[in-house]
């Protein structure tokens, strides 16, 4: 039986802010997290003195590899005046900037800081793909790598195995990045705000344009079977599966729960916090689950005192469509081998009983890998607060929204509870 | 039992992670058993992941298996590249529970690339090893031939 997990004070956000993502060739990682920085200060809805701020964690998971620089800590806070208060580096490949969210609440919860910023960049667009997928590889295991697999490599292969296993196929894929679509579609920040009804629409109007012969798809699933529209990246993974290669940043203020009326008379709590480690793919105990997931999720719901059920929607991290369905079933939203079918009867879509990845997703908000952890939790902020735009899910009574972020091939995962009062 | 090895670790039953790959150079797949548990690891670890226990022996795999996962990659990263994969052509990798019971990645030799919906989880294969220069050295990878 584990240890219920427990904060020495309640932390509570009381500002978030997130860049715009995409492949931006005239704007580097500092423009993106100065992007970021200034609406997170914007939303302290009664203000706040950016001289208050004490401390910053930064998540980033290689712009080493990417941008040949490296020790992003001081260059942010240095960015945004900081220095010389103290900075700090986190890294849990695509879910470092989670990390940092979480060790800027033991920072507040020791009681050794009152006000910290926690926050994450990457800047990913300026390699060719084939570079990137090396960059990104370095986060599987050494013998995954050596043996040619990729990250949508390894994703395939657990598909594969979760194919076997439950009788899904590519066309329950297909589900989860339509469903992505619509949302991302509804999302202005998103790399992606596009439906893939649009992307075909766009298609078919620059083969007119061209005078070629125009594609005969009857509808999106069509299109997302020829291989001209969704080429093969590694089976069953193809483009569409994948998330984008994006920049992007994003970043929050944590506060503790007793000051955070000061700064807001809206502030959102840090209900349930939980990580968990994993293996490769060849020692994991399961192909068709993340015991990282697991530990993380019994943490969380064992500090909250809640349950799935009590979950109103999440983030969940859909670096490949096949991820999104294997989290959802490590969380307990649904039964394990169910995830599939659910997407398909519309129980994750914006307006269905359990919204999913209301963004858009990795999918089409964009995976600025260092970025998306705090980028998620954002999500979650916007929707709980009722910011969500176009994108805001129907029910009036949101309270509890959920955010899961994993690194590497399950070697990271985290789960978090936030809740509005 | 001591084991015939050009390498002294072999006989010292010396564990580190360097060790596993020079194994592969001399087609041998090895794994670490655990004297406490029983658990067995591919590629061998010092300390049993299962329970723990630091006492452990190097054994070597009979190198029988079946294919539970794979993937055919039509991305291929520079590594791959290096060895004519790409876009047009690509290549089969996979996860293989060996008889003894541990699970290894490898590439999967001897499928139908061109139809990789047609590929069996299940399928029984054999070890082999693929020479390759990577990084400008010559390699020895872990591989697995489907039998037809």
């Amino acid at each position: 039986m584990q240890k219920r997990r427990k904060l020495g004070r309640g932390v509570a956000i009381v500002g978030a802010g997130m860049s715009k993502f995409g492949m931006f060739k005239d704007k580097d990682s500092k423009d993106l997290f100065a992007e970021a920085f200034k609406e997170c200060l914007e939303s302290v809805s009664k203000g706040i003195d950016p001289k208050d701020i004490e401390a910053l964690w930064l998540g980033n998971f290689s712009n080493d590899f990417f941008m040949h620089q490296g020790h992003w800590g001081p260059i942010i806070s240095d960015l945004i005046g900081l220095a010389p208060k103290p900075a700090t580096r986190t890294e849990g490949a695509c879910a470092a900037s989670t990390l940092a969210f979480r060790d800027g609440i033991f920072a507040i919860a020791s009681g050794f800081y009152d006000i910290v910023l926690v926050g994450g960049v990457e800047e990913m667009s300026k390699r060719p793909t084939e570079e990137v997928t090396e960059g990104l590889a370095l986060a599987t295991v050494p013998y995954e790598g050596r043996v040619g697999f990729t990250f949508p490599g390894v994703f395939g292969a657990i598909s594969t195995a979760y194919f076997e296993k439950y009788g899904a196929t590519r066309d329950h894929l297909m589900n989860v990045t339509i469903k992505s679509h619509n949302n991302g579609r509804l999302n202005p920040k998103a790399q992606f705000n596009v439906s893939v009804r649009d992307m075909m629409n766009s298609r078919i109007a620059r083969a007119k344009k061209k005078g070629e012969p125009l594609p005969a798809w009857k509808d999106e699933k069509e299109a997302l079977w020829d291989p001209k529209f969704n080429p093969p990246v590694a089976w069953p993974m193809h483009l569409f599966d994948c998330c984008p290669i994006s920049d992007g940043a994003s970043c929050m203020i944590l506060v503790p729960e007793d000051m955070a009326k000061n700064f807001t008379d809206d502030p959102i709590y840090v209900k349930g916090i939980g990580q968990g480690s994993g293996r490769g793919l060849h020692a994991a105990p399961s192909l068709t689950s993340f015991e990282a997931n697991k530990n993380a999720a019994a943490e969380a719901y064992g500090m909250s005192g809640l349950t799935p059920k009590d979950i109103q929607f999440a983030e969940v991290h859909d670096c490949f469509s096949m991820a999104e369905l294997v989290h959802m079933e490590d969380l307990g939203f649904v039964k394990e081998g169910t995830a599939f079918k659910a997407v398909a009867e519309g129980y994750t879509k914006l307006d269905g009983p359990m919204p999913i990845n209301t963004s858009g997703g990795l999918k089409c908000k964009g995976h600025p890998v260092g970025a998306t952890g705090v980028a998620q939790l954002y999500e979650v902020w916007e929707q709980l607060k009722g910011e969500a735009g176009g994108r805001q899910i129907p029910n009036k009574d949101l309270h509890i929204g959920a955010a899961q972020n994993l690194g590497g091939t399950g070697g990271t995962c985290t789960f978090t509870i936030l809740e509005r009062r | 039992m001591a084991l015939e090895s050009k390498f002294s670790e072999v006989a010292e039953n010396k564990f580190y992670s360097l060790a596993y790959h020079r194994f592969l150079s001399e087609k041998k797949l090895m794994g670490s058993k655990c004297k406490k548990c029983g658990h067995i690891c591919v590629p061998p670890q010092p300390i049993c992941p299962k329970c723990q226990g630091s006492e452990l022996e190097l054994v070597e795999m009979k190198g029988k298996g079946k294919l539970v996962a794979y993937t055919v990659i039509a991305v291929a990263p520079p590594l791959m590249v290096e060895e004519g994969f790409d876009r047009e052509h690509h290549y089969c990798s996979g996860v293989v529970e060996l008889e003894e019971g541990a699970r290894v990645t490898a590439r999967i030799l001897g499928v139908d690339l061109a139809r990789p919906e047609q590929i069996k989880i299940g399928t029984p294969v054999t070890v082999e090893y693929v020479e390759a220069m990577h990084g400008g050295e010559n390699k020895t990878l872990l591989a697995f031939r489907a039998s037809s």
